[in-house]
């Protein structure tokens, strides 16, 4: 999350038409001693969409966000929001280690309401907003229990929540759900699809299950390796809220495999 | 059958074992006598001592000291450690020196400080500020320094200034090494006073008392100091230990 001047949220959407992306990522560069991770990358990120990158181990996915996210400082390029610099928007970012990411000092419920503080809203509405996304995801958790007293896909949410609470322009969630066991990571696609149908959040998920990338996504950047290319931008466009049957469907399946074709293609290149 | 849990009491054992292995030593004359009196002439030694005598005096004297020293070490060395830690660069221009004088025994550094403060309350107290102050220093800059990169990142992605990273993160971050640093820099600290007590012209104090009743051959109160002595040792690394768990519930979670 990020705050243009003096902490007054820009009112993007109205600029720019719908159909024109969100991000425009021009010319970025990344080399890592002599590696070249990133060179000359060109890639637009529509806008309201969710976006899954997919890609072999170590091809840049977790670079890739890191640099549109401000993370880390590309060496070349230029990434704009509408337009615009990164500094002027609202951004959330989801670590894949929610161990780690969270503070095990706050009580989760601080914990949401710590990037509010930052922006520095009072206590009662910053109790407000949070209330409000409480019941816009009806998460059932309690809130005053540290982190570390809650289950591992219980603490993603949270750090999922913290990340939404700022009401992000553009979502980045890195592998979110590779650290939590199958079940919870099923229930945690459902809760992640949930944010994205009730907010319409552009979102950028790093993934490296291929299921959880096509079930979840409007489009998948499909990555190559050395320097990372787009090797395949698929479009996947069924209904939402999308569900277990969908997985059966012929059109889940057909995109499904091929994108697994251009997976296996791009691995043994490299 | 019902079974009792006795595990809560096998502390008890070690205690009680010892006890009664002194008993079996005195009333076997393993040693003589007049060196190693009986656990109750000792423990009685102990009580008249502490009970308004001159070992409860010489004790809070040792523990006026040793918190005096301990503080004084904490102030200097904790908002030091966060500087150095929260600077690696700085850190490791310094670091060969705060190891250097981390290992230097405190002890040898008596004489210097004998010079500078005087023989005196002072210098005990100053020896022992430096001995702690270099260990709680030592642990609190590397608390620092180990503060989890996601977590930093995470309050930097949020839009944290650095001053905020450092007080909402770095800080906290550190507390459980902070409380290693204390507990050892306290436990260092009783040991440099309670030397101190011993030799530079001193009055009172534990290890005064200990000293001094060995010189007349008191037995049970030599025993009874030492005893004293043990038990405060003890006790401030109980009590670092119980506000550590009340102000750093996180640790190790
Ligand atoms: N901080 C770094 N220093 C050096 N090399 C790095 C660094 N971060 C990433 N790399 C390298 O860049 C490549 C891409 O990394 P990453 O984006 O993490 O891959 P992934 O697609 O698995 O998320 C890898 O080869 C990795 O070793
Ligand atoms: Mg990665």
């Amino acid at each position: 999350m990020r705050t243009g001047t003096g902490g007054v949220s820009v009112v993007a959407p109205s600029v720019a038409p719908a159909a024109s992306p969100h991000v425009t990522i021009r010319g970025l560069a990344k080399r890592f001693g002599g590696a070249v991770v990133y060179d000359k990358f060109d890639l637009d990120i529509p806008r309201g969409k969710l976006i899954s990158v997919f890609g072999p181990n170590g091809c840049g996915k977790s670079t890739l966000i890191n640099m549109i996210a401000g993370l880390i400082p590309p060496d070349g390029g230029e990434v704009l929001f509408d337009g615009k610099p990164l500094h002027a928007i609202k951004f959330g970012y989801v670590f894949q280690n929610y161990r780690e990411a969270l503070f095990p000092w706050l009580r989760s419920i601080d914990n949401i309401e710590y990037p509010l503080k930052l922006m520095k809203l009072p206590k009662a509405e910053r109790r407000a907003r949070t209330e409000r996304l409480i019941v816009n995801l009806g998460v059932k958790i309690d809130l005053n229990r540290y982190p570390y007293e809650l289950s591992g896909g219980q603490q993603q949410l949270v750090s999922i929540m913290r990340a939404l609470v700022v009401e992000p322009e553009i979502l980045f969630l890195d592998e979110p759900f590779s650290a939590l066991d199958y079940e919870m990571t099923l229930f945690m696609r459902e809760q992640l699809q949930r944010v994205f149908v009730e907010t319409g959040t552009t979102t950028v998920l790093v993934s490296h299950d291929l299921e959880e990338a096509v079930y979840l996504a409007d489009r998948i950047l499909l990555l190559s390796r050395g320097p990372a290319q787009i090797a395949d931008y698929v479009s996947y466009d069924a209904v939402r809220p999308r569900t277990d049957a969908t997985l059966s469907e012929s059109e889940f399946v057909k995109i499904k495999a091929h994108c697994l074709e251009v997976f296996q293609r791009e691995v043994r290149k490299g | 059958m019902k079974r009792i849990n006795f595990d809560p009491y096998l502390p008890i054992v070690g205690v009680v074992g010892l006890i009664v292995l002194w008993y079996v030593a005195v009333w076997c004359r393993v040693v003589d006598p007049i060196l190693l009196p009986s656990p109750t002439d000792t423990f009685a030694a102990l009580y008249k001592g502490m009970d308004g005598g001159r070992l409860g005096f010489d004790f809070w004297r040792t523990v006026e000291r040793t918190t005096l020293a301990t503080l004084i070490a904490a102030v200097i060395a904790i908002p030091l450690g966060i500087v150095l830690g929260s600077s690696e660069r700085l850190y490791r221009s310094l670091e060969f020196v705060i190891d250097f004088f981390r290992s230097t025994p405190a002890s040898a550094m008596f004489p210097l400080f004998l010079v500078l403060f005087g023989v005196g309350d002072a210098t005990k107290i100053s020896v022992a500020a430096f001995g702690a102050a270099l260990v709680i220093l030592f642990n609190v800059a590397y608390g620092v320094m180990n503060a989890r990169k996601t977590r930093l990142l995470a309050a930097r992605v949020m839009g944290a200034s650095r001053l905020r990273v450092l007080t909402d993160v770095m800080l906290l971050e550190s507390l459980p090494a902070t409380f290693v640093g204390l507990r050892n820099g306290v436990s260092l600290a009783l040991v440099i006073i309670v030397v101190a007590e011993m030799f530079i012209g001193s009055t009172d104090g534990l290890g005064h008392r200990v000293f001094e009743a060995q010189q007349l051959f008191r037995m049970a109160d030599m025993y009874a100091a030492i005893f004293a002595a043990g038990a405060l040792g003890y006790g401030l690394n109980l009590l670092f230990l119980l506000i550590e768990r009340k102000f750093v519930h996180w640790s190790g979670k």
